[in-house]
């Protein structure tokens, strides 16, 4: 009997925490929080925190590491290559994004307009976005063969040229050559976000444009271009990091050849990190590309995003 | 300032019809309200003045110009949309200058028209906002304030205050009037609000599928429907359309199938012992203890008046009091149309008889 008693008291207490946590509002919302939060603390802001303290160590493989300061940020500093790869990716970042905005603004105008077949080449566009990118990086190492590329190919029964281009072994070509198959990939992206956008801009306003006397230029110029650059900013913010860090095109394709001429900050921090064994120096490398990443949203927040127009009523 | 004619002008989307062969003319200075139910064609009519959308067949004259293939941009018109289409980017100054800074016009010159135009529609202190800053009829001002510092041929208004509260509406209709009767600039107008038609228009064009069906002055066209359609459309609440038969017997009357008899003020060649549709207003309807007798089925005092429903036969008939009558469901009253002005409809084709 007693053990019956002690069974429903025990049950009835944890029936009644149980409604305190339930009508708790501040409790069951951190309840809920729970999950997410374990997820994001072990899988983001361990691993960040980890590699950023790694930076400051000399953790080689295999080998515990101890705190070193700012030595092997120094060190970078004297590292030609390491220079070299925060040009290649500045150039890589910089040459990408313009075409890719460029191209992916202008397949997004013609994509607005009036087209037969509209949805199937909507869908169509989409299609590099989602080829899984090594797939897509090892059809572009067949393009950019130096034997049996089909643009050498081409370009040779066409007669314009008399032997093949060497892609992927020239410095310019290879760097070149990544950031066409970058731009390729990274196209639908900016294209359907871009269209997205254009879809929001009332047809109304292209007509009150029309009659106040705007040729098309200038609708593009005077109403277009404004009412996008919200959706300009975020996007090309979202396209700038994707790109900058970018690893697996490079990877597949150069490996950061020739001469370290498409050496990314990306694929230099694996490389030094893992093959390399230094993971110190590695974490560095990786470290060294958050003030760029921050400095470009900062850009895109302060710069481009907000504007007096988008806020809402009041004075 | 300029006429502008419509002949024979069609309209298709590919093979379906919306405008069959539409013949209006506007004279200089004149306030046209285009008018009709939804789908009936008007706001079409109007973006093909407005050069927005083709025309199928026929010919368009902006002050004896064919316009057909002229660009929307040079047919020296302006428009103010349902929705204002305000540029949201812009200020209420620059959305106002917009079409004077296309033309490359001098700055001082800009500043002076969209001040003057600013200043005619109450707008000066609000130069500086964005449109979003703005309530729904000062937006409003700003689209006509457009409209206006082009100083244009033709004004065209796309359902202008369909956006706005009834309160506001009614204001902005009055400030819609008076800016027409100060700048004296042809005007088209389009709405599918009878009473707007009404206030505001020097001709009303009543449409209905595609076709015109009356064209005339407000008041001809409440006096004078020339078809059921109008009658109907024109006049709130809307005429009471009654069947029946004329006939003669001794005086000529229309009967209903329950017997009742109306009076008619003429009688019309031909129409004798035809199924007819008799009109009548319900504000034309008064007591009269030799009328008909009819049987009340509602009531709805106004204050300023009271709507009645009631029942003659199986047909129900509303009537506007003006009185302050006291009257109860069930009961039943005589009533009687006033002299003069009941009409008479075909009841097959609808055309007035």
């Amino acid at each position: 009997m007693a053990d019956i008693a002690a069974h429903q008291a025990s049950h009835s207490s944890f029936r009644s925490w149980l409604s305190r946590v339930g009508q708790g509002r501040h409790l069951l919302g951190l309840l809920f929080l729970l999950p997410a939060a374990v997820f994001l603390l072990l899988f983001l802001t361990y691993p960040l925190g980890l590699g950023v303290w790694l930076g400051f160590t000399d953790t080689r493989i295999g080998r515990e590491g101890v705190f070193i300061g700012l030595e092997n940020y120094q060190s970078l500093f004297d590292d030609s290559v390491f220079l070299l790869s925060v040009f290649n990716t500045i150039l890589y970042t910089v040459g990408a994004s313009i075409l890719k905005f460029a191209l992916g603004l202008w397949l997004a105008l013609l994509l607005n307009q009036n087209l037969p077949f509209k949805s199937f080449f909507r869908a169509i566009v989409l299609l590099p976005w989602v080829v899984p990118t090594v797939l897509s990086a090892i059809a572009f190492w067949w393009i950019f063969d130096a034997q049996f590329s089909v643009i050498s190919w081409a370009l040779i029964k066409l007669g314009l040229i008399d032997h093949n281009i060497n892609f992927l072994g020239d410095t310019t070509n290879a760097r070149a050559s990544v950031i066409a198959a970058n731009v390729w990939r990274g196209i639908p992206f900016v294209a359907i976000s871009l269209l997205a956008g254009l879809q929001t801009i009332p047809q109304s306003l292209h007509e009150a444009a029309t009659l106040d006397g705007a040729t098309g230029w200038q609708r593009f110029r005077y109403i277009t271009l404004p009412m996008l650059s919200p959706i300009i900013a975020v996007v090309m913010t979202f396209s700038v990091l994707f790109t900058f860090t970018d690893f697996q095109l490079i990877y597949v394709l150069t490996r950061g050849g020739p001469l370290n001429a498409t050496h990314l900050m990306a694929t230099l921090s694996f490389q030094r990190a893992i093959p390399g064994g230094q993971l110190g120096e590695g974490a560095a490398i990786a470290v060294a590309m958050i003030p760029f990443l921050l400095s470009a949203i900062l850009f895109s927040y302060f710069g481009l995003q907000r504007r007096k127009w988008q806020q809402g009523g009041g004075d | 300032m300029a006429t502008v004619d419509i002949r024979a002008v069609t309209k298709a989307y590919g093979s379906t019809p919306v405008i069959h062969g539409v013949d209006i003319d506007i004279h200089d200075g004149e306030f046209v309200v285009l008018v009709g139910p939804s789908g009936c064609g008007k706001s079409t009519l109007l973006r093909m003045i407005a050069g927005l959308e083709n025309i199928s067949g026929g010919e368009i004259r902006i002050g004896n110009r064919v316009v057909n293939e002229v660009p929307p941009k040079e047919r020296d018109i302006a428009m103010v949309f349902q929705n204002y289409a305000l540029y949201p980017h812009m200020t209420v100054g620059a959305n106002m200058g917009f079409s004077l800074k296309l033309r490359k016009a001098p700055k001082a010159e800009i500043d002076a028209r969209v001040n003057r135009a600013a200043g005619i529609l109450g707008l000066s202190h609000l130069l500086d906002r964005f449109p979003r800053q703005l309530s729904g009829g000062q937006r409003q001002r700003v689209a006509m304030g457009r409209a206006i510092v082009r100083d244009p041929q033709v004004f065209l208004f796309d359902e202008p205050l369909s956006n706005l509260d009834a309160k506001l509406r009614v204001q902005m209709r009055t400030e819609i009037k008076e800016l027409h009767q100060r700048l004296k600039t042809t005007t088209v107008y389009v709405t599918h609000d009878q009473i707007e038609a009404m206030t505001m228009a020097d001709k009303i064009v009543v449409m209905h599928d595609g076709v015109v069906e009356q064209i005339g002055a407000p008041l001809d066209l409440y006096d004078q429907p020339a078809n059921q359609f109008v009658a109907g459309f024109i006049g709130s609440p809307s005429m009471n359309f009654i069947k029946g038969k004329v006939q003669v017997n001794g005086t000529a009357a229309f009967v209903t199938p329950s017997g009742a008899k109306f009076p008619l003020d003429r009688v019309p060649e031909g129409a004798v012992g035809k199924d007819a549709i008799y009109g009548l207003r319900p504000e034309h309807v008064r007591i009269d203890p030799q009328g008909v007798p009819v049987e009340i089925v509602v009531v709805e005092p106004t204050g300023s008046e009271i709507l009645a429903i009631v029942r003659v036969g199986e047909q129900e008939i509303a009537c506007l009091f003006r009185e302050r009558l006291s009257l109860a469901p069930g009961e039943t009253i005589h009533i009687s149309p006033q002299p003069g002005m009941t009409h008479l409809f075909d009841a097959v084709s609808g055309q007035r008889l």
